[in-house]
């Protein structure tokens, strides 16, 4: 047997797709930032999740358990994908579907719109798909004269109001119903005008309107959360009911599935049908989990095509760090939890993923250079870590990729920048000490302006002094000074500092083994600033 | 017992109170602390910003500095979960696994604070004397990293004259993030405010925690909305007594 080699797999193309944004992450969360109703949606919808989530993982009494089967399946799906696919190809091609092999967007985008084509409708209905997303499939469809019709909701919502999803599970989160109901007044076909804002009457208004699309529609497209190697099924989970009429009523079903979603065994549906609603919607089991196998003829669609798409994950499975992004069940728990997103929401993220995971899968699927603002996008504080129900390290790979940047920099610029020198000076405990005799006359200087509010009211020296209220809401944080507010410490201490150079008086004994010995200019130590005295080793005297 | 004080550049630069408090904490309990000299930073800005590269000789300067003792503490759980979690990371990046495996005996040895405490020192009562309403922020990385838990509670709760608030939302970031701050900061000031509402609600005259870092960043905003609430380091409030 012969080999040949393909070289390094690429990423996902640039110009097609929905996963590069057209501003940096802290710009369009500025946008965000100053949409008080969508702040106001965010906070109240992320908190309503995350505690109804919290309520049913409480009662799983191994969800620790669990969530370790999750991860270990998937880390053994990477580390066999290419067998698994082709183990997959098999089955669902003796089963009567006919699978193909997209390497990215613009292909997978060409490969349905042929398909559709090749049956002639000018109108496909979608179950709600990350993957058909990602790839803009819907833009590709209509430039093709196909009407491409959204039967989730929330997906509806979205594209009915001519928006783009803000959230993996619930695209809609950042409208409420008020918002909701002029959507579908303003675009709806034939929607009662009387229409109110009570979920129930919304929810029938959809219905009313999907339920003549579903009976007349022969053709749909779906993406899938799982597809099992060994018996060539497909899953879809859903909380509507609207999935499995797509699923079921139309004659051609056309899949589009991310290479990553692949478990070998049907066994291994086990471990995730009882992570991902506990995780994602708070729910004990998922309402509606279709699964289908191949074609059967007489019941439900009679042409079944796969579309097995690539488009930058190959490149991701190629960072054994970064590969872990790969195990992704598209739960949504990160963006729950995620202190950011509650406060930013999903379009400043740019990418159809946002939140952590968009984080760490946007930049890798696309290349760091394309998303280099991604993950920089989290304080790293690790609340998306804990809540993974497949346990991926997203603080780890936020560092990783953000090294990924840092690398791809210096092999375009020169390496002159701040942070090397303030290694080199931190190395360097002479420079040192001299640096932090300057950061302490900057906190002088910050409690000397405090002290006086009066004497410097207007005027240049106003700007300086952060003596005019400051407004912690998004619009003061737009022309306000928040970086200022948190680099700079309080004026809180407001003392004399004659001591300032008294080191010695301190007591404090040395280390065991100095390791060098001490140079001229030196500080015996640092902690002998303006009061220096409470150090004193036998207490009392100082304090 | 002889405990090796890392210091953090940060406490050191900054809030050099806090480090002092942390001292004088434990000398009064009864233990000699010593100030290992040629520290510096652990090395945690530059691996959260991505120059893995350029924290390597810190991580080196760390793990000489700090090898030769039995126990390190700092007042910080940031500080200390970079050494736990990153210090090790950052040397077997560079391919120095010789470097790597000192980083991690020296991180089975280094401390935060409230963990010295109660797991080490096995107190809970260290004779403290605070009468003012206080409410506790848990820092992410205290809380995720480390794992310190109720530790600081425990702590707080045996302070006499002091009354403990419950922090609404406690577990949620302060929007610090180091230069995230800097890098996001309307994203920043967003989760601040939140913070600071939460804050407010406990009607505490102090906040605290475990990290000086946060504290500044929640401290900022609270002295710049002249709330009159003021943040205070875990090891000040530790290190109060009824007669100086």
């Amino acid at each position: 047997m012969t080999s040949t080699f393909l070289g390094m797999p690429t990423t996902a193309p640039r110009g097609v797709g929905h996963l590069r944004g057209d501003q940096p992450f802290p710009a369009a969360a500025r946008r965000s930032l100053a949409d008080p109703q969508l702040r106001r949606n965010l906070r109240h919808a992320t908190t309503t999740i995350r505690a109804k989530s919290a309520a049913v993982i409480a009662e799983a009494l191994d969800w620790q358990q669990l969530r370790d089967a999750g991860a270990a399946i998937k880390a053994d799906v990477m580390t066999r994908l290419p067998e698994l696919l082709e183990q997959l190809e098999a089955a669902v091609t003796r089963a009567g579907g006919t699978v193909h092999w997209a390497a990215d967007a613009v292909e997978a985008n060409r490969i349905v719109t042929e398909l559709v084509a090749a049956t002639g409708s000018d109108r496909v209905i979608k179950v709600k798909s990350m993957a058909t997303q990602e790839i803009g499939l819907n833009e590709a469809l209509e430039a093709a004269g196909v009407t491409p019709v959204e039967t989730d909701l929330a997906e509806l919502i979205v594209q009915l109001g001519d928006d783009r999803p803000s959230h993996i599970l619930v695209p809609a989160i950042h409208r409420n119903r008020a918002e909701i109901r002029e959507i579908f007044l303003r675009a709806m076909p034939d929607v009662d005008p009387a229409l109110t804002d009570d979920p129930a009457a919304l929810a029938a208004a959809a219905r009313r309107y999907l339920r003549q699309t579903f009976l007349h529609t022969p053709v749909a497209v779906s993406g899938a959360n799982f597809a099992v190697a060994e018996t060539g099924t497909l899953a879809v989970v859903e909380s509507e009911g609207n999935g499995r009429m797509c699923l079921t009523l139309p004659d051609t079903l056309i899949t589009v599935m991310g290479i990553e979603k692949v478990v070998p065994t049907w066994q291994d549906l086990e471990v995730f049908l009882q992570l991902l609603p506990r995780a994602s919607t708070g729910e004990r089991m998922n309402p509606y989990t279709s699964m289908w196998t191949g074609v059967t003829p007489g019941d439900g669609p009679q042409a079944f095509h796969l579309v097995l798409l690539d488009n930058g994950r190959s490149a991701v499975l190629a960072d054994e760090v970064g590969r872990q992004a790969l195990h992704c069940i598209r739960c949504s728990a990160c963006l729950n939890v995620c202190p950011v997103y509650e406060r930013t929401g999903g379009h400043a993220y740019g990418s159809v993923y946002p939140g952590p995971i968009g984080a760490i899968l946007s930049p890798q699927l696309t290349g760091i250079e394309d998303n280099a603002s991604l993950p920089y996008a989290s304080t790293l504080c690790g609340a998306c870590f804990d809540a993974c129900p497949v346990k991926i390290n997203i603080p780890e790979l936020l560092v990783h990729l953000r090294a990924a940047h840092v690398t791809a920099q210096a092999e375009t610029y020169r390496r002159v920048h701040r942070d090397a020198a303030a290694a080199y000076t931190m190395d360097h405990p002479a420079l040192y000490a001299a640096a932090q005799r300057a950061a302490r006359l900057t906190r002088l200087a910050a409690a000397a302006v405090a002290a006086c509010p009066r004497r410097c009211p207007a005027g240049p020296s106003a700007a300086t002094c952060r003596n005019r209220p400051h407004r912690p809401s998004a619009n003061g944080g737009q022309n306000g000074e928040p970086t200022r507010t948190s680099a700079r410490p309080p004026p809180r201490r407001h003392r004399s500092h004659s001591n300032h150079t008294g080191r010695a008086a301190t007591g404090l004994p040395t280390g065991r083994r100095p390791p060098r010995p001490r140079r001229a200019g030196v500080p015996s130590h640092r902690l002998s600033g303006h009061r220096a005295p409470m150090l004193r080793r036998r207490g009392g005297e100082g304090g | 017992m002889r405990i090796a004080l890392f210091v953090t550049c940060l406490t050191d630069t900054m809030f050099p109170e806090a480090a002092k408090a942390t001292v004088r904490l434990l000398e009064r309990l009864g233990h000699e602390v010593v100030f290992p000299e040629g520290q510096t930073c652990c090395g945690q800005m530059h691996v959260n910003t991505g120059y893995l590269d350029d924290a390597l000789p810190l991580v080196r300067r760390h793990v000489r500095t700090f090898d030769p003792y039995d126990v390190v503490v700092a007042p910080s759980g940031s500080c200390v979960g970079s050494v736990r979690h990153q210090h090790a990371m950052v040397a077997r990046r560079a391919g120095d696994e010789r470097l790597a495996s000192r980083a991690e005996a020296v991180s089975e040895r280094t401390y935060e604070l409230s963990e010295l405490l109660t797991d080490v020192l096995g107190i809970e009562d260290v004779g403290a004397y605070y009468p003012h309403r206080v409410t506790y922020h848990p820092t992410c990385h205290s809380l995720r990293m480390l794992r310190v838990g109720d530790r600081p509670l425990r702590l707080l709760r045996r302070v006499r004259g002091l009354t403990l608030v419950e922090l609404p939302a406690a577990e949620q970031c302060c929007g610090f993030g180091g230069t995230f701050a800097v890098k996001n900061a309307d994203t920043s000031t967003a989760m601040l405010a939140d913070k600071m509402r939460h804050v407010l609600s406990t009607g505490a005259d102090v906040c605290t925690a475990g990290d000086v870092s946060c504290l500044m960043h929640i401290g900022g905003g609270l002295s710049r909305l002249r709330t009159g609430v003021r943040t205070v380091h875990l090891a000040e409030i530790l290190a109060s007594t009824e007669a100086p």
